[in-house]
């Protein structure tokens, strides 16, 4: 990769990036909002890291693909569920995928 | 707030350590794309938006223009329109101070930064935010340089570290059978717009869920307390 594509990427990234996250704050801060908006504002994660969990693990692409990450990430869930630290629910995670891989 | 920034560093840190090991597969995937080391880690210091950063060198590295990549990275980034907007609020000063403070939202922002009131506390914020920083850019720095050693990350099944880093992310959030149901909205919602969009627009059209808590708000709020 060249420096010059290398510099437009870099720089081409952190410009939508900081556009993107001062949107919000720079046109809707500074001022009470109604009510409904804290029990929608509250469902943000949930609803944004399903959407990340299954396009990450079930999509390739355009494609709906299934693969060694897909059993890792959900052996992880269910430590996850049973109350695992982070830290443990990713080394699972990967255990997982690298084994599947390692047979396969 | 410098009591709760050094409990946002803590509260933080483990999501950090994750990161930093996704940070690591980021730095070799850049080395294989034929990025400089030093470019892999600048463009993680100034950037600092690991899905985005991964999109758009995945698409360079398959053959892609700058402009595809860029496009790429955009639509990765798009969560955080209705992510800034929900931290809004909890930003105070002039516009372009607001914006500034902004640039701290990241994804674990939304658990850790939360008040326990249904905003955000900007000490938490900043604080977890610092310690994600440090292990993102340090995560990618030992990635770009020692990559040599680490191999293919798929090998190792680092692919799946990163979802399953929103997947923690998200269990800690489900205790209210409303979040469930809005979790399950927005995977489904995500899945069925994956062969007709590109990668990124799925998980934007999936903060739609969070309507949800609209209209059952009503029926919800005794149940849930």
């Amino acid at each position: 990769m060249s420096a010059g594509t290398t510099w437009a990427l870099i720089g081409g990234c952190a410009l939508i990036t900081a556009v993107i996250k001062g949107a919000g704050p720079l046109a809707l801060g500074g001022r009470e909002l109604p009510s409904w908006f804290s029990s929608i504002v509250s469902l943000m994660a949930p609803a944004l890291f399903a959407a990340l969990v299954v396009t990450q693990v079930l999509a390739n692409g355009r494609d709906l693909a299934v693969g060694a990450d897909t059993a890792g990430v959900a052996c992880a869930g269910v430590a996850a569920w049973r109350g695992a630290s982070v830290i443990a629910v990713v080394t699972v995670a990967a255990v997982t995928a690298a084994a599947v891989r390692a047979v396969t | 707030m410098s009591g709760t920034f050094r409990a946002g560093v803590r509260a933080g840190l483990p999501f950090a350590v994750a990161g930093a090991i996704v940070a690591t597969s980021f730095g070799v995937l850049a080395r294989d794309v034929g990025m400089p080391a030093w470019g892999a880690v600048l463009m993680s210091a100034i950037v600092f938006a690991g899905s985005a950063q991964i999109a758009a060198l995945t698409i360079l590295g398959a053959g892609g223009g700058l402009s595809s990549a860029l496009g790429a990275a955009a639509l990765m980034n798009s969560r955080f329109l209705p992510m800034g907007i929900a931290f809004a609020p909890s930003l105070p000063g002039n516009p372009v101070s607001r914006a500034a403070q902004g640039q701290a939202v990241v994804d674990v922002s939304l658990v850790v930064a939360q008040d326990g009131e249904g905003g955000y506390d900007r000490g938490l914020l900043f604080g977890s935010t610092a310690i994600q920083y440090t292990g993102w850019v340090g995560g990618t720095a030992f990635g770009a340089l020692a990559g040599s050693l680490i191999g293919d990350p798929e090998t190792l099944g680092l692919d799946a570290v990163y979802p399953a880093f929103f997947l923690a992310l998200m269990i800690g959030e489900l205790q209210h059978d409303r979040a469930k149901g809005v979790a399950a909205a927005g995977a489904l919602i995500a899945l069925a717009l994956v062969p007709f969009t590109p990668p990124g627009v799925p998980v934007l059209a999936a903060s739609l869920a969070t309507l949800i808590g609209l209209m059952r708000r009503g029926s919800d709020r005794g149940a849930s307390r």
